[in-house]
């Protein structure tokens, strides 16, 4: 069973990529939209699934990868751009993850909450009042198969590096800091760095998300690319089908991408009510996610009467 | 102009301070973390627009109705959507992290809300904004009224924390909450009514906000923002704390948008935040 | 030379004492209870030597090495493990990932089939053998505890810190508690119990600490420590429920 699913996917990916041959337009721009919700979510989860530190920076990562290559995209080579992006993302982590990640975990999510609009508002007040252009454009000549190609990769890169970390020891220090940071402690494992390198690696991705995704806007500016609902989704989607499964994220950006989109084309003035019930409806529902709450169910029914054991 | 500053900075450092007062209330006593705390602030502000320009209540009559308003939907939003979780989470430490998840949600709701009824353009009114002189310094009226409003409530509630009965139980079950029902207090009462009461200063805090300030409906974030990093500042749970705190975050802040900008107003919070958490992760104000 | 060296330890909290100017030594292999009436002051002494609490004032050092100021990782990575008072399991993972957990990251960094079989012999000694894949959420009282042995013997430690590890025990489950412990004791770790039951401190330690107020007020043998008049004085004291 274990050795399938590694080959499985492969064939999924392969089958993926060949998709764009076969889809229009329109298709092809949701099946990047869901590509990219994948990476975002897992990437998430990456980091916040196990340990339970909810980050709600999202899109502070996301948009700055976004705005990398708005900046840069006329000066640099792309793949030039998209390591820059990288690094930014990663030093970012580091700032936030330094001054909060030694401390309990509120800590760690209020610095995240507000980490979006801050950087949007710093970004804001440099455009206006040092380079005086608020909003940029990007041309590259990148098509949107180009965007769904490499957003695919990543989406694979990240999924397979969580399967690897969480054979890894990484991973099972992870799992122990959400269970309890005394234990962890004391019984060897430094947290300020575990939970460090494991954020760090999961804002590199969603900056490099923010960066691949960028040209798909062709006009950039930080009211666009900073918008709170992409970190709302992310967190929504991770917890819907389980933060801390290899495929949960995953199993939940999916379906939910397609309901957003639907919402917000039929709905553009209420969807944020919808996504906010369902959302709650999901906290108090679901709490586990889906992935979890199939296999209590499946427990209760092969081993009813295992109850006294 | 440094006498400017320093009287616009105590008066929005008042309502501030108010806005964290709440917030300290509902995380301390109720442990509920609050991440849609402004947006109870905005519909209070929005409430308080609607009724002044739709009826033509003037705003410092509603402000006697806000403030029961929001104890009753506080009230209501803990029985209904806190509680459960409460229960659930029982001793496993589970409720910090589900109270940040339901509350998040509960952000885009309201959110969600009130851009559909007020849409999403910043608002203000002007009411009795004629200038009144202060040490020399010209202050429009409703700013003075709101800064009172925000003593009169705040030094009220100070006073009722430390000096009541009622107060005693409602710091007890802040600083031993394992401990309270030892000694006969009902804690999920008192967790009630701390969450009620949090919602109850969020409302007067937004009205206040409204009478003298320009908002929209997306603003709620900043002001839970500010809120938070006031209550940390304080120290979790010190009531006194949050006061000192968040008049000082109001002078800052008024510095920042006079001498710099005023578009660095977030960025100096957060540089504020960075300290306290580099420097004294307790609050200036906490113990050890 | 003595193994573990507490000099002059000192923890307080705002104006409380908890620890006061505690002094003492441990030889290697040794096992010594630490006895006194609750409040004394005894947990947050484990809590310095293992380092979840930092001292305000004195050294404490293991086989020569300081333990003072390093973060309980590190300390544990020295040779330290311990139980805690209320017990503390991972309950979202099996057992077996529980007591691996201080042999991967602690001072010998097993991993894959070694971290395992290490991890399998402490639950066989703890008496687990057989349940290595259950969760440990799902666990009785007297597992739980037997799985935090098994997790700090996983840690192959050199100081053994038990805080009440048979507290809440019945019996016969006492025995088996007592067994264990004499077992461990006999391999060579050393080893400190915080303990209440008299009749296992009797049993266990011939060398008895006795806390009370923050203060060491005894520090001889067991039995000697028990008919000491300061040490029945204190007990009585607060209330004789020992």
């Amino acid at each position: 069973m274990l050795k399938v699913v590694p080959f499985l996917a492969l064939i999924a990916l392969i089958v993926l990529a060949a998709v764009p041959f076969a889809v229009s337009d329109y298709g092809l721009g949701l099946l990047i939209g869901a590509v990219t919700y994948v990476t975002l979510a897992s990437a998430w989860a990456l980091f916040s699934g196990h340990t339970r530190y909810i980050s709600l920076a999202t899109v502070a990562f996301y948009g700055t990868g976004a705005y990398t290559v708005a900046v840069l995209n006329e000066v640099l080579p792309y793949w030039a751009v998209l390591a820059v992006a990288a690094l930014i993302g990663g030093a970012m982590a580091l700032v936030v993850g330094l001054a909060t990640l030694r401390l309990a975990g509120v800590y760690f999510v209020i610095f995240t909450f507000g980490l979006a609009e801050l950087v949007r508002q710093l970004i804001t007040w440099y455009e206006v009042n040092v380079t005086g252009t608020l909003g940029r454009y990007i041309f590259l000549d990148i098509t949107a198969r180009g965007i769904y190609w490499q957003m695919l990769g990543l989406a694979a890169v990240t999924i397979a590096l969580t399967a690897y970390i969480q054979r890894s020891r990484l991973g099972l220090a992870l799992k122990v800091i959400g269970d309890d940071e005394v234990v962890a402690a004391h019984s060897g494992i430094h947290l300020a760095r575990t939970k460090l390198v494991a954020f760090a690696a999961s804002a590199v991705i969603l900056t490099l998300a923010g960066a691949i995704a960028s040209p798909r806007w062709v006009y950039v500016e930080p009211a666009i690319v900073f918008n709170p609902t992409v970190s709302f989704l992310t967190v929504i989607m991770a917890l819907l089908g389980g933060a801390n499964r290899l495929w949960g994220p995953a199993l939940g950006a999916v379906p939910l991408f397609l309901i957003f989109e639907f919402l917000s084309a039929h709905f553009p003035d209420t969807y944020s009510i919808f996504l906010g019930l369902l959302f709650i409806g999901v906290v108090f529902a679901l709490p586990d996610g889906v992935l979890a709450g199939l296999d209590k169910l499946k427990a209760k029914r092969t081993q009813p009467k295992e109850r006294t054991a | 102009m440094a006498l400017t500053t320093l009287i616009l900075g105590l008066v929005l450092g008042g309502t501030y301070a108010l806005l964290a007062l709440g917030l300290t209330l509902q995380y301390g006593i109720a442990r509920i973390m609050n991440l849609a705390y402004g947006e109870f602030t905005l519909v209070a502000a929005f409430c308080l627009v609607a009724l002044f320009q739709g009826a033509g209540i003037p705003p410092l009559w509603a402000m006697i109705a806000v403030a029961p308003a929001g104890y009753a939907v506080g009230w209501a939003l803990y029985a209904v959507m806190m509680r459960p979780l409460v229960t659930r989470a029982g001793n496993s430490g589970r409720l910090e992290v589900d109270s940040i998840l339901a509350t998040f949600g509960l952000l885009f709701l309201i959110q969600g809300v009130l851009l559909v009824v007020f849409g999403a353009n910043f608002t203000s009114i002007s009411y009795l904004d004629q200038g009144v002189r202060v040490l020399g310094v010209s202050v429009a009226a409703n700013k003075l009224i709101a800064f009172g409003i925000c003593a009169v409530v705040g030094g009220g509630l100070v006073l009722a924390l430390h000096f009541t009965r009622w107060g005693l139980t409602l710091r007890a079950v802040a600083q031993t909450p394992g401990s309270a029902p030892l000694v006969g207090i009902d804690v999920n009462r008192m967790a009630r009514q701390g969450f009620a009461l949090g919602t109850a200063l969020a409302a007067v805090g937004g009205a206040s906000v409204a009478m003298h300030q320009t908002f929209s409906a997306t603003g709620g974030v900043v002001f839970t923002m500010k809120a938070l990093v006031i209550v940390i500042m304080g120290g979790v749970g010190n009531i006194g704390g949050a006061l000192v705190a968040g008049l000082a975050l109001g002078l800052v802040e008024t510095f920042v948008a006079t001498a710099i900008d005023p578009g660095l107003t977030l960025a100096a919070t957060f540089a504020i935040f960075l300290g306290v958490l580099l420097w004294r992760p307790q609050g200036l104000f906490g113990r050890g | 030379m003595s193994f573990l060296v507490v000099d002059n330890a000192v923890k307080t909290f705002g104006g409380l004492r908890a620890v006061d100017g505690v002094s003492f030594a441990l030889q290697q292999g040794e096992i010594v209870g630490l006895l006194g009436p609750n409040g004394a002051g005894k947990t947050t002494l484990i809590n310095l030597i293992s380092g979840a609490l930092p001292a305000t004032e004195g050294q404490i050092s293991l086989d020569g090495v300081r333990l003072t100021g390093l973060r309980p990782d590190r300390i544990a990575r020295a040779g330290v493990a311990r139980t805690f008072q209320l017990v503390r399991v991972l309950p979202s993972l099996t057992l077996t990932e529980n007591v691996m957990i201080p042999a991967v990251f602690g001072a010998k960094s097993h991993w894959g089939p070694e971290a395992r079989a290490v991890a399998m012999g402490a639950l066989d000694r703890v008496g687990l053998a057989g349940r290595h894949d259950a969760t440990a959420g799902a666990l009785t009282y007297i597992d739980q505890k037997r799985l935090e042995l098994a997790r700090a013997l996983a840690a192959e430690p050199s100081l053994l810190l038990l805080d009440e590890w048979l507290a809440g025990l019945n019996p016969s489950e006492l025995l088996e508690g007592i067994a264990l412990i004499r077992e461990l004791a006999q391999s060579g770790v050393t080893i400190l119990m915080v303990e209440h039951i008299m009749e296992a401190v009797r049993a266990l330690c011939p060398r008895a600490l006795v806390m009370n107020s923050g203060r060491l007020i005894a520090d001889e043998a067991t039995g000697a420590a028990l008919a000491d008049p300061h040490v029945i004085a204190a007990y009585l004291g607060e209330g004789a429920d020992a």
